[in-house]
């Protein structure tokens, strides 16, 4: 038994680091597919950030679970093999408790700070706002309703809610930015603004690729952003035909939630203007 | 009350009859017992819910092989996206507030709080008694639910408006949800009564000597969980009064104004407005949050103890370990927005609940920590018990690492309402909790019934189940680091996730295997209680009062009177020849 529970032990701390180090093959071998079982290749301007973020606490979670499964093994295996004489008897040590409270107090509040300015940056009201402090205005109204989305884009006169209005089902367009300058320490692509509601029922936007997700609440109008960085976009999709990515619902909205899916295709701007004009032609044909 | 120790007096011998002993019972043990066996017959209920569930995402919208035809009849035999929202519903329902809480608290709080403090019984054992029997109608409520015209509720164990509270938004659960919300409100009821009944006892009713800080690591784990749920319970009981009167009453308090559901508006359709669905999630995680360390920090308590007895060793850093189950629980509080970092509430609120949450991390670690300094320098007696109570250490490490990820708001973007967070929390609640649940029962199964469970089956029951629990949980965490998100009846809708499916089937088959393997556990537990060996007092050679009082303990608890001279922990003292000193003795 000794044996047995040392084992035990120590094959789920190499299960657990393996997932980890080798995560692409882990287990059942390599898989070919982008996502396999990992995070899937970013390319929105804050998916460096959050994936830095997650490496940096994950290597921190890999020191700290190595360390206390190897112990816990350890001592599985010295000290039950321990017969006739008596066990240590300690109630315990004030300076290890000093120690073991404040490098872990320190680690968690770097943690803590590290994310505050990615947070912010992200999420923030400030995020939504141009140098003067205008706010920016929404690129598109994203609605969502049990079991579908829906993209509203403003027409012409720039407002929402008017007979010009350009509408969407599935099929979430964007342009790129691409013919946006690249300035100092700007790689370029367009942030734009989205305002996400909800005509029932609670749902939630997930983009899995931009590291974006958001609940759309009824009753509330919540601003999104993301800006696609047309340099890593390339490197993602490559010469690939089909260059959208799934917009998935994250919050149970009934019975169809499984299936409430979406497509996001970032065009280059040049083929968001054409694809925008065969929208409004399609309109006025249709009327 | 009088002085403590006073109160054991005043219990005079006679016979009870079968109905007023074993039923309508005010004896603490009796009605520890009765929560036990009901909460390991919803546990077994729940678990069947969990693999309808499997199967369903391994092989989804297939036939269900022999049982589909009894089970399904109408819908070819295949569990229908509906049913499956209802599945998970009632999965979560019934773990949380009928298997794990009242396993917990119910269970071990009743059968340990007077016999490891050493008091007779509770200090108001009709109270007591109305805790259990206002479980009744919580089952009769939970029942109807599952079972009322039209399907079960199907919003999820939390419950979110509008989904719960618009009858059009969920067709098929039209009174499901009253149900629920009704199951709910009496079990929290239940829980009440409990906790009000172990603040009392544990405060008032402890024997002469048995200060504060001498009482066992498990009475302080369940103290600060039955405070918890004093502070919290009320919180939730209102709430679900609330969303019961949105559903009843067509009341507004979680439901907005013009919404349109299943192509009716739902003012025209009667239903309230101008309320505001955020306010349920805040109300709801107020009572939740805290509710996660209900669910654990007994468990934590009972495995601190069963850890010091089977090491032989006295617990490391017994006051840290008090001072950090308080942080955990004071900082409870105030965490209970991680839940909502994309819910919509204000950013800035997320900021500080994500620094709130950050900081739990700490106590967590140094609990962890400190087992570890009980296990180093020990003399382990590799026991059911023991090795449940490891099982439950390496399990509460994985979880709580994971927390990590979901604390930092950034990165919970990505992972937010992924499996990552289903791995999380089931290695906290089923590796932590269950697997405590399990060492308690092997550890104090002999003082309930004087007789010693199988330690060969017992060895069998938990390797296998140690095993497939990580086949089960672990994977998770790849579905979740894919993007795959909870709840979602059929993951292969999405071509991304079509890759997730052999991964899924090993999960369902590990799921399989553990479900069945419990067979070693509830073949054991029935045998060992009419024919396991008998044992004397103090099978364990442990300090704690209880293995002072018979196996099982009589009406009363204890045949002596008690005066408590030291901690709980003196194991392999100097002082002593033999390798353990009870609280009682007063020499060594």
């Amino acid at each position: 038994m000794r044996l047995l529970t040392t084992v035990l032990m120590i094959a789920l701390t190499i299960f657990g680091v393996w997932s980890f180090i080798d995560h692409e093959t882990f287990l059942f071998g390599p898989n070919p597919d982008d996502y396999a079982w990992w995070w899937p290749k970013e390319l929105s301007s804050i998916g460096e950030g959050v994936d830095g973020l997650f490496y940096f606490i994950s290597l921190l979670i890999l020191i700290a679970f190595v360390g206390t499964m190897g112990a816990l093994a350890w001592f599985i295996w010295k000290y039950s093999a321990r017969r006739g004489d008596k066990a240590v008897f300690s109630h315990g040590s004030h300076k290890l408790e000093m120690i073991w409270t404040s490098v872990p107090a320190v680690l968690l509040v770097v943690i803590a700070v590290t994310q505050m300015q990615s947070w912010a940056e992200i999420k923030y009201p400030g995020a939504f706002q141009d140098e003067e402090g205008n706010p920016l205005p929404a690129f598109a109204e994203i609605w969502a309703n049990q079991f579908n989305w829906m993209f509203r884009y403003p027409g012409e006169d720039g407002q929402f809610g008017t007979a010009d209005d350009i509408e969407s089902q599935y099929d979430m367009v964007v342009p790129m930015g691409d013919t946006l300058p690249k300035g100092k320490g700007v790689k370029g692509g367009q942030k734009l603004v989205f305002h996400l509601r909800t005509k029932d029922v609670l749902h939630s936007f997930f983009v899995p690729n931009l590291r974006i997700k958001q609940d759309a609440v009824p009753g509330m109008t919540i601003p999104i952003w993301f800006q696609v960085e047309p340099d890593e976009f390339d490197e993602v999709f490559g010469d690939e035909e089909d260059k959208s990515m799934d917009i998935i619902c994250t919050e149970l909205c009934g019975w169809g939630h499984y299936k409430m899916a979406g497509r996001l295709r970032v065009l280059p701007d040049a083929e968001f203007e054409q694809w925008m004009k065969d929208q409004v032609e399609a309109k006025y044909s249709s009327n | 009350m009088g002085e403590p120790g006073t109160v054991r007096e005043h219990h005079d011998h006679h016979e009870l009859g079968f109905i007023r002993k074993y039923i309508f019972s005010v004896d603490h043990k009796v009605i520890g017992l009765q929560f036990l066996f009901t909460g390991l017959i919803f546990f077994a209920l729940g678990g069947l819910f969990a693999m309808a569930i499997r199967y369903q995402l391994a092989w989804p919208w297939e036939k269900m092989p022999v049982i589909g035809s009894v089970l399904f009849p109408n819908t070819g035999q295949a569990i229908t996206p509906e049913f499956y929202t209802m599945l998970f519903t009632m999965h979560g329902t019934i773990m949380i507030f009928f298997v794990i809480i009242p396993l917990l608290t119910g269970a071990f709080g009743n059968y340990l709080i007077p016999l490891q403090i050493g008091a007779p019984d509770m200090a108001f054992p009709k109270l007591n008694m109305f805790g259990y029997w206002a479980m009744v109608p919580a089952i009769a409520c939970v029942f109807m639910a599952f079972l009322s015209p039209g399907g079960g509720p199907a919003a999820g164990w939390t419950a979110y408006p509008p989904l719960s509270t618009l009858k059009d938004a969920a067709p098929g659960s039209l009174s499901g949800q009253t149900w629920w919300l009704m199951a709910l409100t009496w079990v929290g009821v239940s829980s009440m009564m409990g906790a009000v009944n172990y603040v009392t006892t544990i405060v008032k009713m402890r024997a002469p000597g048995m200060t504060m800080f001498r009482m066992p690591l498990t009475i302080w784990g369940l103290f600060i969980a039955a405070v918890l749920q004093l502070f919290a319970l009320p919180v939730l009981t209102a709430a679900s009064i609330m969303q019961l009167m949105d559903r009843v009453l067509d009341t507004g308090f979680f439901t907005p104004t013009n919404l349109v559901v299943n192509q009716v508006n739902s003012e025209m359709a009667g239903a309230g407005a101008g309320g505001q669905p955020l306010l349920w999630q805040h109300l709801f995680w107020f009572y939740s949050h805290p509710a996660v360390y209900i669910m654990v920090l007994p468990a934590m308590g009972m495995v601190s103890d069963i850890l010091s007895v089977h090491c032989r060793k006295p617990v490391f850093g017994y006051r840290p370990m008090v001072y950090s189950m308080s942080a955990i629980a004071g900082l409870g509080f105030i965490v209970w927005g991680h839940h909502m970092f994309m819910s919509g509430m204000n950013p800035v609120l997320g900021t500080t609940f994500m620094l709130a949450t950050i900081m739990i991390a700490l106590p967590s670690a140094i609990k962890v920590f400190n087992w570890l300094g009980t296990i180093w320098g020990s003399r382990i007696q590799l026991t059911t018990p023991m090795l449940n109570a490891l099982g439950f250490v390496a399990m509460f490490i994985i979880g709580g690492l994971s927390g990590l990820w979901m604390a930092a708001a950034p990165v919970d973007i990505y992972i937010h309402d992924t499996y990552i967070v289903v791995a999380h929390f089931h290695y906290v609640v089923f590796g932590g909790s269950v697997f405590g649940i399990f060492a308690a029962i092997y550890h104090w199964f002999p003082k309930m019934f004087g007789r010693m469970m199988n330690e060969t089956l017992g060895k069998i029951h938990f390797v296998g189940s140690f095993i497939f629990t990580n086949g089960v949980f672990y994977m998770m965490h790849q579905l979740g680091m894919a993007g795959l998100m909870r709840r979602t009846a059929d993951p292969y809708a999405y071509e991304a996730y079509a890759h997730l499916q052999p991964l899924n089937q090993f999960i369902t088959i590990s799921a399989f295997c553990l479900f069945v393997w419990q067979i070693f556990f509830v073949g054991n537990f029935f045998y060992s209680m009419f024919w396991g060996k008998r044992v004397g007092r103090n099978p364990w050679r442990a300090n704690s009062l209880e293995w002072d009082a018979p196996s099982p303990p009589g009406h009363g608890n204890f045949d002596n009177e008690l005066t408590v001279y030291r901690g709980a922990y003196e194991y392999s003292s100097p002082e002593s020849e033999e390798d353990y000193l009870p609280q009682t003795s007063k020499n060594a």
